[in-house]
């Protein structure tokens, strides 16, 4: 998955979300976001972007990698890649 | 089969509720007070004889056939324009009456051309049924006086003529288009003998106002205003009653049939979305279904430039499933996924769906509302509670105050509007934000109190900035809130809203909307008028379609709630759906995180109850969407798609990025009734079958319920469901239904706003919204009435954020697209009707300033770059654009428009920003290369098609694309 589309992406929900008086409500609310409507592929494409730390391309909201810090194990659940062989 | 015929009342029903009674012809006959003695005499038993009356049209009184006797009154008056009174005794036969109306029919005869035999409407003319019922025998003053047998026809119209010689001068057709229609094209010109319908200015009525919608033609009582299909092919033998499969209203029509043909589309009285109205859409352009280009056999091939080869039903479907095992065999379960149509039945997207989960054992199931309302799903549910609209289409006619926001009913909606410009002729207010002058805001007795002209792409901060004068100026519906919403969530909401930052005078710069305006809307739509203060939203695909389309749909809940404007009739938060069944697409389970019923794929309860029920493991995470699927593509985790129904490759922005998808796939297989632009990529063509050629339901905006009904077979041997069972069984995964009603059982059985949902039932009622079950056994036509379906209301920031199609020294314009009320969606079915004489390309809309400064004039072809690619179109200046905003159609796959419009999308959805392109316009002298290729790769595709090899090397297909 292109990872610059998917840290865009986040960024919206983040920016959304930000909005939000209550700062750990609003974490947990992004990273809800994304464990609700994300498909695995593409969490795990942020979650290792996020852990490579690559600094290129677009840069990923600070409440973003807070929020996948936080509520990081909710959103690894279900990533392992599923059925045989996978494309990369 | 018979034809179904309805009663004619005669005058409208009257809703008071305080009744009268009286006695007509010695029957006693209680009625609500204002009915008319016409409509009273129909209660009591008793048709009156009438030419100028018919219950879709206010009385009018003229035509003197419907004469009474009244005891106690002096006279014979108009038994239309007399309302029913206690007491009254009326008398509807008498030697005098019969005397009066044997006169006045024996007027009307002596200019009307005796040609009954050969007249097309013979039979099925009211003007001679009711020549008989008087018991017209002679007519003295012969035939050799002045008349207009001679009068030419008016045949300018694709789909009806006009011939003045029939004509009596019944009024009825113009009343039909000011009232029922509010177009106001008609009149009467002329005086005494010389009177006769006028289109325009006496115009022929294709260069008139006139917008086909068929309302005079149903109206007149003669042959004078008459479908060509009766002129041509005589008149059926019977009807059928079922839905239309244009836009969301969901019009109930008559199918009126000759053995397998169709004869013509009447809409249906008793249809409760239209009662009786349609549009030039459904009533008219029917003839795709019958079109030359429709494809009736199953085809493979192993490569898109391949030739495609005719095979049987058998091995076309074992070829597709035999393709998506491979592909999941060597790449992985998830590598596969399907997209379902919301032109296609409930039944039939329940059924992709189920084949994913339970077949493909993904969750990669998406559907084409993901680029027009997921939006609305996602921010109604979160505020409300339920991803539906709240209320009826009726309930417009009790809205005090209309707020149209990012919608253009009289073009995407036409029925719908009729309604809603009924209403604000009546005297309810209208407000239109939009950033084009668009026909609500001044068309003939309609003129809209304020028209916020908002820049592209602002909506956040023109919808924030009201609920800001909403809570700074004190209209909150305090009582309500403190009632019916989260008392925190409201708290900080009101705190957000309030910030100065909020302002209409701090956002006018970004908006573009004169803060003075805004406040004075906003008040009218939080106080209403005089004491009345229903206020209603509607809102359309210019509020979803942007990176922040679900925060408009959110800011939207949270102004209706902020003023108390839920739950009960003539008010409400109403999404106007694209496609004739978004609703029940989306109701269906066809979002990649949803179940059937809005139940999200990782709630166990939900997910045992489907997995039981269809013996399989379901999966909890959510499949990818439609643009994911696109991304994981290219990324080349993504190899097999079943794309039904849709037309992807036209309709989804940035079409360079979406052929590149496709062409990265090894097996597309596409199901639709023509070989659309998405075919043209696939390795598998499954033919479909057209709404008329099939048993189902369609659901409406409105939540409606409605039969789809199969008048005829289907040409390809297959309705969509049985292609979609074969499928499932070729993949091994058993399906067995016999017919449709079956799997709606199921449905019903497995969703619970759904229990009581089941054929018979609608056959009973005429249509179910939902939610039907034990709690609304008769479904529910307004939502949240004494709570929300989420418990309490919730109120959430909308902060706005600008879109990153920001208009630069490059791209210093922004582009917006929409549709025009003549073509649908992608165009693949008006564009293979009549429609197209009435627009026929797609154009470019911009303000004369704009074109000024480019040197562009009417007519010249211009090219319109973006960052995402070029098309060139021809320009029309018009000042209904605001300067610096441009405006285009997508309704013509060689315009390119989505060959412009970028990947930006909606920040919870992934909808599509349509709305907003920064794009630079200047004059051209030839097509776009995109256009070009284009034209090269359509012309390959269509010899492949006829089983020829491609006539030159292909183009843009020479990509290493092969099946495996």
């Amino acid at each position: 998955m292109n990872i610059d589309n998917l840290v865009k992406m986040a960024n919206q929900i983040g920016t959304f979300f930000e909005a939000e008086p209550d700062r750990d409500q609003a974490l947990a609310d992004i990273a809800g976001h994304i464990k609700r409507s994300w498909e695995p592929r593409m969490r795990r494409g942020l979650l290792d972007h996020i852990d490579r730390d690559s600094g290129g391309g677009v840069q990923v909201k600070d409440i973003v990698i807070e929020s996948v810090r936080v509520h990081r194990e909710s959103l690894q659940q279900g990533t392992q890649p599923a059925g045989t062989k996978q494309a990369h | 089969m018979s034809m179904i015929q309805e009663v004619d009342y005669g005058t409208p029903r009257s809703t008071s509720e305080t009744l009268v009674t009286l006695e007509v012809d010695g029957v006693e006959v209680s009625v609500p007070q204002g009915t008319m003695l016409m409509r009273a005499a129909v209660d009591a038993g008793v048709m009156i004889p009438k030419l100028c009356a018919t219950d879709s049209l206010e009385p009018f009184g003229s035509c003197r056939l419907c004469l009474v006797e009244i005891e106690g009154r002096k006279g014979y008056p108009a038994s239309c324009t007399t309302p029913a009174e206690a007491g009254m005794k009326v008398r509807t036969q008498s030697p005098k009456l019969a005397d009066l109306r044997r006169g006045v029919m024996e007027l009307y005869i002596s200019d009307h051309p005796l040609d009954c035999l050969t007249c097309p409407t013979n039979g099925n003319c009211e003007l001679q049924t009711q020549a008989g019922v008087v018991g017209l025998r002679e007519v003295r003053y012969g035939f050799e006086g002045a008349n207009h047998f001679a009068e030419a026809k008016d045949e300018s119209n694709p789909y009806f003529t006009y011939d003045p010689s029939k004509c009596i001068v019944c009024n009825r057709c113009v009343r039909a288009c000011e009232e029922t229609q509010g177009t106001f094209a008609l009149t009467i010109s002329g005086r005494g003998f010389e009177s006769r319908v006028s289109p325009g200015q006496s115009q022929p009525f294709m260069e008139s106002e006139c917008v086909s919608c068929g309302a005079c033609v149903n109206a007149c009582p003669t042959a004078t205003l008459t479908e060509k299909t009766i002129v041509a092919m005589g008149q059926a033998d019977h009807s059928v009653i079922t839905t239309c499969a244009y836009c969301g209203v969901g019009c109930g029509f008559k199918a009126e049939m000759k053995g397998n043909e169709v004869v013509r589309m009447v809409p249906w009285k008793d249809g409760r979305a239209n009662e009786g109205h349609a549009c030039v859409k459904g009533r008219f352009a029917w003839g795709y279904a019958t079109h030359k280009d429709r494809m009736l056999k199953p085809m493979i091939r192993a490569k898109i430039t391949d030739p495609w080869q005719e095979v049987s039903w058998d091995e076309a479907l074992n070829h597709a499933a035999g393709e998506f095992r491979r592909i999941q065999a060597k790449y992985g379960r998830d590598s596969i996924g399907a997209i379902n149509s919301s032109r296609c039945t409930n039944e039939e997207t329940y059924l992709v769906q189920k084949l994913v989960r339970a077949a493909f054992g993904n969750n990669n199931i998406d559907t084409c509302a993901r680029v027009c309302h997921s939006p609305t799903g996602y921010g109604l549910k979160q505020t409300l509670g339920e991803s539906a609209g709240t209320q009826t289409f009726s309930s417009v006619d009790h809205a005090d105050v209309i707020l149209v926001i990012g919608a253009n009913p009289t073009d995407a909606h036409p029925v719908f509007a009729s309604r809603l410009k009924k209403r604000v002729r009546q005297g309810a207010k209208l407000i239109v934000v939009d950033p084009r002058t668009i026909e609500l805001v001044s068309s003939p007795h309609i003129k809209a109190d304020y028209h916020l002209k908002l820049r592209p792409g602002t909506n956040v901060a023109v919808v924030t900035a009201m609920a800001h004068v909403i809570v700074t100026e004190g209209l909150l519906d305090e009582a309500f809130i403190a009632e019916r919403c989260e008392a925190k969530a409201f708290t900080e909401w009101r705190e957000f809203v309030a910030r100065p930052a909020n302002s209409p005078e701090a956002t006018e710069a970004a908006t573009g909307v004169p803060a003075a305006d805004l406040r004075a809307a906003t008040r009218l739509y939080a106080t209403g008028v005089d004491g009345h203060k229903n206020a209603a939203i509607y809102y359309g695909l210019g509020v979803t379609e942007h990176s922040q389309g679900s925060t408009t749909v959110i800011g939207i809940a949270n102004l209706a709630m902020a003023t108390g404007n839920v739950g009960r009739e003539g008010v409400g938060v109403n999404p106007l759906r694209g496609q004739n069944n978004v609703q029940g697409s989306c109701d269906m389970g066809s979002f990649p995180h949803e179940l059937p019923g809005y139940r999200h794929v990782s709630d166990t309860t939900t997910r045992n109850l489907f997995e039981q029920h269809w013996g399989v493991t379901l999966q909890s995470e959510p499949g990818l969407r439609i643009p994911n699927m696109f991304e994981a593509a290219h990324d080349g985790s993504f190899k097999g798609l079943y794309c039904q129904g849709e037309d992807i490759v036209q309709s989804d922005p940035n079409t360079q990025h979406v052929t590149e998808a496709m062409m990265a796939m090894e097996c597309v297989v596409v199901q639709d009734i023509f070989l659309n632009e998405t075919a043209k990529y696939a390795h598998v063509f499954l033919p479909g079958a057209s709404f008329l050629e099939k048993d189902g339901t369609f659901t409406n905006a409105e939540r409606r319920i409605s039969r789809v009904t199969k008048v005829m077979p289907p040409k390809c041997g297959k309705a969509d469901w049985e292609v979609t069972v074969a499928l499932a069984n070729a993949l091994g995964y058993a399906m067995h239904y016999d017919h449709p009603s079956q799997i709606m059982d199921e449905i019903a059985s497995l969703t619970p706003t759904f229990t009581g949902v089941s054929y018979a039932k609608i056959e009973q009622l005429g249509s179910i919204q939902w939610p039907c079950n034990d709690k609304a056994p008769e479904g529910t036509p307004t939502m949240h009435v004494d709570g929300f379906v989420r418990g309490k209301g919730k109120f959430i920031i909308t902060q706005y954020v600008p879109t990153d199609e920001k208009v630069t020294r490059k791209y210093p314009l922004l582009l917006t697209t929409g549709r025009i009320l003549s073509q649908y969606n992608v165009g693949a079915q008006t564009r293979r009707t009549e429609n197209v004489q009435f627009y026929g390309e797609d154009i470019l809309e911009l303000h004369s300033h704009d074109a000024e400064e480019r040197g562009i004039n009417n007519g010249d072809w211009v090219g319109i770059e973006s960052r995402a690619g070029q098309t060139v179109l021809r320009a029309t200046i018009s000042e209904r654009m605001q300067p610096g905003v441009v405006y285009t159609t997508f309704h013509f796959p060689e315009s390119g428009a989505n060959v412009i419009t970028t990947d930006n999308s909606d920040w919870a959805t992934n909808c599509p920003e349509y709305k907003v392109t920064a794009v630079q316009v200047m004059p051209v002298a030839q097509p776009s290369e995109w256009q070009k290729s284009y034209q090269r790769f359509n012309t390959e595709q269509l010899a492949l098609a006829q089983g020829s090899a491609a006539p030159a090397p292909a183009s843009r297909a020479n990509a290493s694309v092969t099946a495996g």
